[in-house]
């Protein structure tokens, strides 16, 4: 095929090979890897610039086979047919080395379609430490198709893939369909050969955590000092690094602006907010440029920041899958099966990718459940670092509640979500790929995606928030919203009429519904009961807006009403048990 | 030898895949990993209280679901590598 004809290039190959680090070195575009299957879970597409020449490159999620076996599979399938259909594009077959013949068995299915293929031959570093040699040249003479080898992580063997796009080339094997996979034997028993084979430590890592009696202990240690490395890092930012930065250094413009706005007591209210014994209080001041840039960047980044880094960890070394096949029969209580656990830590991060990531789950029903039992019951990052915040002072004492009230919802609210919708619990079917280290930089570039991701989101809904507030107090609306419901939720929750309106606030940004509830001096029991309100109720307004485009009005409409339901009985049932 | 599925059978052994006994869509999705009728596994773990089936098959491990497990029937070939 003649290079300037290739319009498309297709990454076609099982899931958790490297398809996405290659399309991130092909486009530029930087996208999330991990090392699970399914990480990618939509069609991602970049170009790739030769010269003057732009061709589209598309990132297809993994699929084990054409035989579609899933309905995520099944849109991978008809993409492809499509494109063979148009006849400018070519398929990258993205191999993982390590594994030469599962992944065969997929190319195998490529050479027949009617459209030129490259073999690439990924993870090629990890080969020579495995001790296994693959014959490329043979294994080329074979397919009848160019095979290269790459690293992609460390973009070794990538110059060469493109300069040689052009080579692509239609299957030339053939063989019987029935025989596929001994077909696949017999080139594997041609190419490879196994030099030596020794138990790293990696492996027995492997095994000491895919066995029960071992894995369930290791779970639960690694659950908890993950946690606490979350804290022990966030807490560390913002003692060292934010609160003196706030307190030392940026206060210092914020208060000559403060003297500059005191002619205007509206603007003033609205950037800098109230003057708590004549100085700026950030947590308390609630202006946009106090409160709202502290809450945002003096709070919640710093704990976003660690629990990105301790997750890039987890996805990258390869334990999820292994959590996922531990917590198996947990997940099925509440409906689902063990990959539901991984959309739930990512919603510990932010609901939004979260909610994104149930697509990894096989039916509707699993997936509304996942979302419905997220947006209830999952406290973002966001959330807990006001929690944090704000009950923190407490100790065990004020932050246990909370946190034991949420997950025994998402318990019970997952039980009967299961028994009243109709249908099947699906099995898990998930290949546990290898150990491997997490590669450094590649971590850190993912931590740092998100970060921006979770700056760009979430500024305009903070400040935005902050601004409501401010109007709303100005034109004493909150004194009327208060009024009208201060008896009920003084009534049924035992909290004041503010805490009632800021409850409403965690509608557009839950920690700045969070900071609300700081400047009101409320007791242990109230801060318990309307946090956790604040944590089941409204799911702040960009999770609301993926729900709707993932699930539908419908489901939205069932799911929310699901979670007023369940904010009211908390509510009530805590302001009964709590002293 | 009597033929057992692979829920029944002890950890850390190979076996030799007998049989398929489920219906198409279990068996496409079997068939992607390469698991048919007399090809050669090696179960690696089972979680407790009918918990996934672990298996190491052509150099990658898969967890299935029990009820899926309880559908491959298989033949022990002796101890060691699978």
């Amino acid at each position: 095929m003649e290079k300037d004809r290739i319009k498309k290039i297709l990454l076609v190959g099982n899931p958790n090979v490297g398809k996405s680090v290659i399309f991130s070195r092909l486009t530029g575009v930087d996208v999330i890897v991990s090392n699970y299957p399914g990480t990618t879970v939509e069609y991602l597409k970049g170009n790739l610039s030769i010269g003057d020449e732009k061709i589209e490159v598309v990132d297809v999620p993994g699929t084990y086979s054409l035989e579609p076996t899933s309905p995520a599979e099944e849109v991978a399938v008809n993409m492809l047919k499509k494109s063979i259909e148009e006849k400018d594009s070519i398929i990258l077959n993205i191999i993982d080395s390590t594994n030469l013949e599962r992944n065969l068995n997929l190319t195998l299915q490529v050479l027949q379609l009617d459209i030129p293929v490259i073999v690439v031959l990924n993870f090629w570093d990890e080969v020579k430490h495995i001790g296994i040699k693959i014959d490329v040249k043979r294994l080329e003479e074979i397919l009848g198709v160019p095979v290269f080898t790459t690293c992609a992580i460390s973009g070794e063997g990538i110059k060469e893939l493109i300069t040689n796009l052009n080579m692509a080339k239609k299957g030339s094997l053939h063989f019987k369909e029935k025989d596929r996979w001994k077909e696949v034997g017999k080139i594997v028993g041609e190419v490879q050969r196994i030099t030596h084979k020794h138990h790293t430590f990696l492996e027995k890592l492997q095994e000491w955590t895919i066995h029960p009696q071992t894995a369930i202990p290791i779970s639960i240690v690694l659950v908890f000092i993950f946690f606490y490395i979350i804290r022990f890092i966030g807490e560390g930012l913002i003692n060292f690094l934010l609160d003196p930065f706030f307190n030392n250094i940026l206060i210092h413009p914020i208060s000559f602006l403060s003297k500059i706005l005191s002619f205007n007591r509206c603007l003033h209210n609205i950037f800098i907010g109230e003057l708590i014994d004549g100085k700026i209080d950030y947590k308390l001041s609630f202006g946009l440029l106090t409160t709202g840039l502290y809450v945002e960047f003096g709070q919640v980044l710093p704990y976003v920041f660690s629990f990105y880094l301790v997750l890039s960890f987890l996805e990258d070394s390869g334990y999820l899958p292994r959590l996922a096949v531990i917590f198996d029969r947990i997940m099925h209580i509440v409906g689902l099966h063990g990959m539901g656990i991984i959309p739930m830590l990512l919603g510990f991060g932010c609901n939004v990718p979260g909610i994104l990531s149930t697509r990894i789950l096989e039916t509707r029903r699993a997936r509304f459940i996942a979302i419905t039992l997220m947006s209830i019951s999952i406290p973002c990052m966001s959330l807990t670092a006001m929690i944090f915040g704000l009950l923190g002072k407490y100790g065990i004492k004020g932050i246990l509640p909370v946190y034991l009230t949420l997950f025994l919802i998402w318990l019970t609210g997952g039980m009967i979500m299961k028994f009243f919708s109709k249908g099947e619990v699906p099995e898990i079917f998930l290949e546990i790929p290898p150990y491997r280290i997490p590669y450094f930089k590649g971590m850190m570039k993912k931590v740092w995606i998100r970060i921006k991701w979770f700056i760009k989101d979430a500024t305009p809904y903070v400040l935005l928030g902050i601004f409501i507030v401010n109007i709303l107090y100005t034109f004493k609306i909150i004194d009327f919203m208060g009024r009208i419901t201060g008896k009920f939720f003084l009534k049924f929750f035992s909290i004041p009429p503010e805490a009632a309106v800021a409850i409403i606030v965690g509608f557009l940004r839950k920690d700045v519904a969070v900071g609300m509830l700081a400047p009101l001096n409320l007791g242990l029991k109230q801060l318990v009961i309307s946090t956790t309100m604040l944590a089941i109720s409204f799911p702040c307004a960009a999770t609301f807006a993926t729900i709707l485009k993932e699930i539908g009005l419908k489901d939205l409409l069932k799911s929310t009403g699901i979670m007023l339901i369940t904010a009211f009985i908390t509510g009530i049932l805590l302001n009964l048990i709590i002293p | 030898m009597i033929k057992k599925d692979l829920t029944m059978v002890e950890s850390g052994k190979s076996f030799v895949v007998k049989e398929i006994a489920g219906g198409i869509g279990s068996k496409k999705r079997l068939e992607a990993f390469g698991i048919v009728p007399g090809v050669v596994l090696k179960k690696l773990s089972s979680q407790i209280m009918r918990g996934p089936v672990v298996l190491s098959i052509k150099n990658t491990q898969v967890a299935i679901g029990y009820g899926m497990a309880k559908k491959i029937i298989v033949e022990e070939i002796g101890n060691g590598e699978g």
